[in-house]
């Protein structure tokens, strides 16, 4: 089976007729069709994937959602929703003679109900505005990406984002009680609520997380967590990221939960330092450890996790203390990704999980995988969970230096699934992975997450050819199987 | 070929290669004690790994029977009563805890393990599944996450779809697929974990299944406090909820015949507790404080049980509704339960409680729809674990909404001919 069983897009559809449709929903601000703009769009926060979409459309309420998702539903006409373009996997990638739906014009702040700790917001709300409209509460809201002050919530459901807080308070998907969906028939459904539990199968779980493939979310019911009491961070230089690794080991052994546990190599404090000064020791391995919740505990917990610090030779410990010390600390470490750009003139993120235990291992092979391809390799870790950030560093202008770089960063994540983790922890699949699914997943694993797919989406036009390598022949609706004609000539096979 | 005799050669055909699987040992003809919310299978498979279960299920796929998978069997009367109900698949001999990785703080077990044998074998290195789920001897990894089964410590822990990181599913055409993985930060592919979780064995049968743990705690205080009235109660609930405790379970027990308690859970280690106890205190009014003791987190699971059945039937329900309402909602059946029905409450602070009603068959059925009306007015909702003999008709779930017809496509993808647990879930799912 193969993506050409398909039905073949119908370029010619995108006449004047259309955009004239389009525009009579969304008005003439709201449709992107001349080149130059529609640049903007032609990739997210992974640039090496360009394709330029026929029209982007910006709608400014659900109804306007539907009656897009309507005309391209009739048309087959394939969309890609698309919130603020951080995403570092492709999955706001446009497809071929597709739409673009960008959701930044429904941005609005629905409800605020601290009484029950619910927030309920339009997807193109940002992740910081969340937090920032309840903090005079005391509230907060816990997912916590780096590019949180410019991500949006649409984004982060589709992406099921994480952060270096989620060690402890979980991730987007712990977070979000209730969705108004899309679906790419143009149907709104609701899944979940402001209650939890919601009879029937749990739907919003498997919307989260599915990277645009299921529908498009306009409304999304957060919860939003108490402040805690107080919160410590604590620096610790190692010589070297075993060091730091068994230090993290100990910490979890005894039984503590941090709120955060960050680590940096030598290359990724030196590329911090050049680029946000902020004034980090220089040493093999920075860890960051991040406490919360009573005073009276976290006090106890820091002076065991100072203590585990120093028996694994930490040189240097600074406990942050007041709010202005602290976001010092997490400056350098949430600037690290761009930092890059100080010490390379091109880099490769990658996210990579792999269980805790097999840091050692997992960074020796990278060490000598590095010095094999005579290409620099800087660590960003959210330690707690085994979440690796390695940075491949290259030049672009040395002739083949790219796909060295692309290469080492693909062997990065095999090491991953070999080591028993995941090819990513928080970044998505996209385009970027979808090959590497076949190497993480059997065949029938991925033909069972496709029925999802089918029973969402059995056109497949909600942002398609994503995620999953080969997409899967979806059967026809619900009742009666009839074989498909290709299946009857024995072309394809249903499974 | 008569329907009926067709039927009947299939399923002999199908017993006769059953055996041939799982050996003839671990078949046989179900007795009265096997029946499901009063249906009657006519066999019981007992496979002893996933790849036997599997063909299992596409044998009897093939044949056109319907399959109700089983655990410990200690919630098997939650749901509707099957459309169908021919051969009972038990996980009992996938009974094993495959890996407990404590250094990475994550299990992978076998769907038919206790949870009682599961947390003694993590216990082992000072872990648990942070889960107080409904008879733990007996309960089994794969019916507890098939009935979504979580207690108090949901509060601080989620409940199992915050836990699960992975699972691995029998289909009914016999696909064996895993999803998740065994690392607790994971986006690869769609979280089919939390699709199965809840799902009451309707879209396949989990025969493993991975957890992220967490440590046992150091220390743990109980603290109770007995109110004059339910509201006294709530505002009480909503002020430890608005403070900055750290605390790990909260909940309001209450019925037509006791004081309102609400008890609070603390762990950590002893300075923490000490000082957050003196906090939870100063809210108290000091006379009312209790020592009831951890036994008062049984209190869920005594309000599930048989127990004595004093005032004549029984049901058992689940309700959701929003933290602040709690109050409101125990006001309801209250109300709607004076004089002749009896009710128990146990309510969570983050919404969801559990109440059992006594009385007769009529008066039950009536408290329960308007209660279940007055929920969803509200936004909320009411599942039925329990109920008298005589209200086997009683919709258990209550409408799914207007996703319904996106859940019966789900449904249609992974079981197109209903033979998994038919009839028995949301909308005649």
């Amino acid at each position: 089976m193969d993506s050409r069983i398909s039905e073949p897009r119908e370029p010619h559809i995108f006449d004047a007729g259309i955009f004239e449709e389009l525009r009579e929903i969304v008005g003439s601000r709201g449709l992107i069709t001349s080149r130059e703009e529609l640049h903007t769009y032609e990739c997210d926060g992974l640039t090496n994937f360009r394709v330029l979409p026929r029209a982007v459309l910006l709608p400014d309420s659900t109804g306007q959602v539907q009656k897009i998702v309507r005309v391209c539903h009739r048309d087959k006409i394939p969309f890609v929703a698309r919130g603020s373009g951080t995403g570092l996997s492709g999955g706001a990638l446009p497809v071929e003679n597709g739409v673009v739906i960008s959701l930044t014009r429904m941005n609005k702040i629905l409800e605020v109900d601290l009484s029950n700790a619910r927030v309920v917001v339009e997807p193109g709300v940002i992740n910081l505005d969340v937090t920032g409209r309840v903090a005079p509460q005391e509230y907060f809201y816990a997912p916590d990406p780096s590019s949180q002050s410019v991500c949006s919530i649409g984004g982060n459901v589709a992406e099921n984002s994480g952060g270096a807080h989620c060690l402890k308070y979980g991730f987007t998907t712990t977070h979000v009680l209730g969705l108004e969906v899309v679906l790419a028939d143009g149907s709104l459904v609701h899944l979940g609520g402001k209650t939890l539990d919601a009879p029937g199968y749990d739907l919003m779980g498997v919307f989260v997380g599915s990277e645009g493939t299921l529908g498009i979310a306009t409304k999304i019911v957060l919860r939003v967590v108490k402040r805690p009491e107080c919160v410590r961070t604590l620096l610790a230089a190692f010589p070297s990221t075993n060091e730091a690794g068994a230090a993290v080991s100990d910490i979890i052994a005894a039984g503590m939960l941090p709120a955060a546990i960050e680590m940096m190599d030598n290359l990724a404090i030196q590329a911090a330092e050049a680029a946000v000064h902020a004034n980090y020791p220089d040493c093999g391995a920075l860890l960051l450890v991040e406490l919360d919740g009573p005073v009276a505990e976290v006090a106890a917990l820091m002076a065991h996790v100072d203590e585990i610090c120093r028996k694994n030779k930490a040189w240097e410990i600074r406990v942050a203390q007041s709010d202005s010390e602290r976001a010092l600390v997490w400056k350098g470490r949430k600037a690290a990704f761009a930092a890059m750009g100080r010490i390379s003139p091109n880099y490769i993120v990658q996210d990579g999980v792999i269980p805790r235990t097999e840091l050692p291992n997992v960074m020796r092979e990278i060490g000598r995988l590095s010095t094999e391809a005579g290409l620099r390799v800087a660590n960003v870790f959210h330690a707690g969970d085994g979440n690796l950030h390695p940075l491949v560093l290259f030049d672009r202008r040395v002739p083949g230096q790219e796909e060295t770089a692309e290469a080492l960063s693909s062997r990065i994540l095999e090491l991953c699934i070999a080591a028993g983790g995941s090819i990513t922890g928080e970044h998505g699949v996209g385009e970027d992975k979808k090959k590497m699914m076949s190497k993480m997943f059997s065949e029938p694993d991925l033909e069972t997450m496709q029925r999802v797919r089918c029973a969402f989406d059995p056109l497949q036009l909600s942002n398609p050819s994503k995620i999953f390598p080969r997409p899967r022949l979806c059967g026809e609706k619900p009742g009666e199987y009839v074989a498909h004609p290709l299946e009857t000539a024995g072309i394809a096979e249903r499974f | 070929m008569d329907a009926s005799v067709s039927a009947k050669s299939n399923a002999s055909t199908f017993e006769t290669d059953v055996r041939g699987i799982v050996t003839a040992k671990h078949v046989r003809t179900a007795v009265a004690s096997d029946a499901v919310a009063g249906a009657r299978p006519s066999l019981v498979v007992e496979p002893g790994n996933e790849q036997e279960l599997a063909k299992v299920l596409k044998l009897a796929n093939a044949a056109g029977l319907a399959v109700i998978p089983r655990g410990g069997g200690t919630k098997l009367e939650w749901g509707n009563r099957p459309a169908r109900a021919d051969v009972i698949v038990s996980t009992a001999r996938l009974d094993r805890v495959i890996e407990h990785a404590w250094a990475d703080l994550t299990v992978s077990v076998e769907a038919g393990c206790t949870i009682g044998k599961l947390q003694e074998t993590l216990a082992k290195h000072g872990q648990r599944l942070a889960l107080d789920a409904l008879w733990p001897e007996r309960a089994t990894v794969g019916g507890v996450l098939s009935t979504n089964d979580s207690g108090a410590l949901r509060l601080r822990f989620g409940s199992l779809r915050d836990l699960v990181i992975g699972v691995t599913l029998a289909l009914a055409d016999g696909t064996v697929a895993s999803s998740g993985g065994r690392v607790v930060k994971n986006v690869a592919g769609y979280d089919l974990p939390k699709l199965v979780t809840g799902a009451l064995g309707t879209l396949g049968v989990i025969t493993r299944a991975f957890f992220r743990l967490h440590p046992l705690p150091k220390e743990t205080r109980t603290i109770s406090c007995v109110t004059g009235d339910v509201p006294e109660a709530h505002r009480l609930v909503l002020a430890i909820q608005n403070s900055k405790l750290a605390h790990s379970a909260l909940q309001i027990c209450c019925g037509a015949e006791m004081q309102p308690r609400v008890d609070v859970l603390f762990e950590g280690s002893e300075a923490g507790l000490t000082a957050q106890l003196e906090q939870v205190k100063s809210m108290m009014s000091l006379a009312t404080i209790t020592d009831a003791g951890g036994d008062v987190w049984n209190a869920r699971q005594g309000i599930c049980s048989a127990g004595k059945q004093s005032k004549g039937e029984v049901a058992v329900v689940k309700f959701a509704t929003l933290p602040a309402q709690i109050a409101e909602t125990v006001a309801t059946i209250a109300s709607l339960s004076v004089p002749d029905v009896p009710w128990k409450v146990v309510a969570q602070a983050i919404g969801i409680g559990w109440a059992r009603l006594e009385g007769k068959v009529s008066t039950i059925d009536s408290v329960l729809r308007e209660l279940r009306a007055e929920l969803e007015r509200r936004g909320g909702s009411l599942v039925v674990a329990q109920r008298p003999a005589g209200m086997t008709d009683f919709d258990a779930w209550g409408p799914a909404g207007d996703a319904l017809p996106l859940m019966s496509a789900v449904k249609w993808q992974f079981d197109p001919q209903g033979t998994l647990n038919g009839g028995r879930f949301v909308g005649g799912i």
